[in-house]
């Protein structure tokens, strides 16, 4: 069971909770499992085809989750996992 | 939502330090009133995009949060083009609780700052929506 943190921008898609535990033995098996338990982060946080966003970044205990084995990142019991989707755009 | 001038300024002072790449940043206050600028950095560093620097973005955001503070927009530049949201600027519009302020340096002598809901997953002709800015 990990801790995952949910920012503001999140959290009513969780019920208002600043944090949530997620069964789930890497970091893609929580998210999985986050999104099945709380659609709505899902519609805000995947692209159309289930995959996680590009733009959205995931850390796991504070460590870029990308810059370690990304989905495959091992995860458990006293770990937390803070969701962050991006800030960006561009005139193109 | 209301924006006094001397935060205009700081915006409009970001954006034409960053030239030729946009800039970024966020505005904290209280419902529509902003009351600081924070400015971070754009981690792509392009005249055509920006995405703001994630541990900026975790700390500030936090920082905002934790003081009681609501994050009242997110702002950003174009230098070429007018204020108004690109279809990235949509696309890539994961916060809708935040405004989205754009400052244009299209006319380098009269900067123009403009706001607006974005909500990405809405039909086509129902993802932006304008809100006035008030400075004074």
């Amino acid at each position: 069971m990990s801790t995952v943190k949910i920012p503001p921008v999140l959290r009513q898609a969780v019920g208002g909770e600043r944090t949530v535990e997620v069964t789930g033995e890497t970091v893609g098996e929580v998210l999985t499992n986050l999104c099945d338990q709380h659609p709505a982060v899902g519609s805000q946080i995947l692209t159309p085809d289930g995959e996680l966003h590009k733009y959205v970044n995931v850390y796991v205990n504070d460590e870029d989750a990308r810059l370690l084995q990304w989905t495959d990142t091992p995860v458990g019991e006293g770990d937390t996992l803070m969701i962050l989707p991006a800030m960006a755009g561009g005139e193109r | 939502m209301k924006l006094p001038e001397s935060l205009a300024e700081q915006v409009i002072a970001h954006a034409r330090a960053e030239f030729p790449n946009e800039c970024c940043g966020l505005i904290a206050g209280h419902g529509d009133v902003a009351t600081r600028v924070l400015p971070t950095t754009n981690a792509e560093g392009t005249p055509f995009m920006y995405v703001m620097d994630p541990r900026e973005q975790m700390e500030l955001m936090d920082a905002i949060d934790e003081a009681g503070e609501d994050l009242v927009a997110i702002y950003h530049s174009h230098t070429r083009s007018a204020a108004y949201p690109s279809k990235t600027d949509v696309e890539l519009a994961f916060f809708d609780q935040p405004l989205y302020v754009i400052v244009s340096l299209q006319d380098a002598d009269s900067p123009v700052i403009r706001a607006f809901r974005l909500a990405r997953s809405a039909p086509e002709g129902e993802q932006i929506t304008e809100e006035p800015v008030e400075i004074s």
